[in-house]
């Protein structure tokens, strides 16, 4: 019964500080499994396409021929299916949040990854025999 | 007899976050009639289901509400999971429902913080805020987003709570719950609060079940009606009886949200308490053949996904009955015989989500 229900929470907010931070200058809080951005690590891919086929919003894109891994930041929604799919760690996610942007690119990679020198058997049947690997697992 | 005007209401108002339209019918101040239009902010997400794969639509799922995002999913997952027959694992089912109390305690203490702003108690809505904040902290530590946990899928859910976590959220739990009812010690007692909400709104538990409100609406009125009870995810092992109010006025619906945050609160505890150990999903092979109405309770009343495959990876049809839209009748006939400066706080006590209604 009362009017003054509130004053109690009042006095010890008052006495406690503010609540909010002031971001930007202090920075937001994260934990270890928030989801900011995707990092891409263009020495380590060997262009499964896993990601492209796992990905809900169609925001990576893979040129196997030309070696190129596109991703576009606007379309990506942080979900992370992309890191737990890829087999080779090339990505990985950022606890922070990628800044705002005032024009859409799609941010472009060459991938650098040098496949190590077998002899034994042809490029081209290696590429195909990975992706089916990686489709049952 | 006075003359009778029509004053728009919405879509823009202070009050509403979001758009719904209602044109009031006054006599002088007071409220005779109230015709509702909807339609502002449809998406089509509906449709979308059959662009995305079965496993991807989770996503979407989760998307059609920012607030009760976990739950939709969850819902969605429940529909996939029985039509395709996959046994959930029990600490998938446990975890489920730890993440779906808290997204409840969040919205509930959104909504209690909204509706304390409507009444133009500034210092309460930010004390509501305040506390959700530590919510959503536990939210993002345990799934890596505040909002949108993208936690449940087809299966199982894709994160599991580490011991250390569980017995860490269980210690804050007295705290917090502490905190809650000195939160909700205000709502229920303060004598301002009283005044603007006691006998406000009224509507009767026949009107109400007649006219399908669904979640607190319907619970504020004598309906004891809640989803929960049949036992979807761990609630079931968990044991559970719906919060209810007989008066049927806002302070009655306001009463139900805060003693359910207490509510949800000893959920959380009980689930940690017994929490199985094992998997926390299960392979998912094959596409989804059959129908089925998944139903599961949010904040603001039952949700309703019908699901229809056809075999293959798309499914073919899914419709989504939110409660919102169920509350939407009972708004209308709590309306008539209020005052106009009522009509915010009328509005808001249905708890209207209108982007989950419209998707
Ligand atoms: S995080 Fe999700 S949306 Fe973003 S690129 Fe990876 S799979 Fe696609
Ligand atoms: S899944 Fe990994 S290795 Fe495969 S294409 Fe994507 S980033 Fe490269």
């Amino acid at each position: 019964m009362g009017i003054f229900q509130m004053t109690k929470t009042v006095l010890r907010n008052l006495a406690g500080g503010p609540a909010t931070r002031q971001y930007p200058a202090v920075p937001a809080r994260s934990c270890s499994l928030t989801r900011g951005h995707i990092v891409f690590d263009p020495s380590s891919c060997r262009s499964c396409s896993l990601c492209v086929k796992r990905c809900p919003c169609e925001a990576i894109r893979l040129d196997k021929e030309a070696k190129v891994w596109e991703i576009d930041r606007m379309r990506c929604i942080a979900c992370g299916d992309c890191v737990e799919g890829c087999p080779f760690g090339s990505l990985t996610m950022e606890q922070s949040y990628h800044p705002p942007v005032t024009e859409h690119v799609v941010e472009r990679y060459t991938i650098t990854y040098v496949k190590p020198e077998r002899p034994a058997k042809k490029p081209a049947e290696e590429s195909t025999k990975e992706e089916g690997v990686g489709e049952s697992a | 007899m006075p003359e009778r005007i029509i004053v728009p209401f919405g879509p823009q108002h202070p009050v509403l976050p979001e758009p719904i339209h209602i044109d009031l019918v006054l006599e002088d101040e007071n409220v005779v009639d109230a015709i509702p239009s909807i339609g502002y902010i449809h998406r089509g997400l509906e449709q979308l289901v059959q662009k995305r794969e079965y496993t991807e639509y989770v996503y979407v799922a989760e998307r059609i509400c920012g607030i009760c995002s976990f739950i939709h999913a969850l819902c969605y997952c429940q529909g996939v999971e029985h039509i395709m027959k996959i046994e959930v694992p029990d600490r998938a089912r446990y975890l489920r429902t730890i993440w779906s109390e808290y997204s409840r305690i969040h919205s509930h203490l959104l909504w209690l913080g909204l509706f304390a702003d409507g009444m133009g108690f500034e210092n309460l809505f930010m004390r509501s805020w305040q506390l959700r904040e530590s919510v959503l902290d536990v939210l993002e530590d345990t799934t890596g987003g505040r909002v949108i946990q993208g936690s449940c899928k087809v299966g199982g859910v894709r994160r599991d709570i580490g011991q250390e976590k569980l017995d860490e959220i269980h210690r804050s739990l007295d705290l917090f719950d502490q905190q809650c009812r000195g939160l909700g010690d205000v709502f229920l007692n303060d004598d301002t609060v009283k005044y603007r909400l006691k006998g406000l709104g009224v509507i009767s538990k026949d009107e109400a079940y007649d006219l399908g409100a669904a979640g607190p609406t319907a619970r504020g009125s004598g309906v004891a009606m809640d989803h929960r009870e049949t036992g979807y995810a761990a609630y079931g092992d968990l044991g559970f009886k719906p919060v209810v109010e007989t008066t049927g006025d806002c302070y009655a619906r306001c009463a139900v949200r805060v003693k359910e945050v207490y509510a949800s609160i000893d959920l959380i505890r009980r689930a940690i308490e017994e929490m199985p150990e094992g998997p926390i999903d299960v392979k998912v092979k094959g596409t989804p053949d059959g129908e089925y109405f998944s139903r599961a309770e949010q904040p603001r009343g039952e949700v309703i996904h019908y699901l229809k495959g056809d075999g293959s990876k798309h499914l073919a049809r899914a419709r989504i009955r939110t409660p919102t839209l169920a509350n939407i009748p009972p708004l209308v006939k709590m309306l008539p015989g209020i005052q106009l400066a009522d009509v915010p706080i009328v509005v808001l006590s249905i708890d209207p989500c209108i982007g989950c209604m419209e998707r």
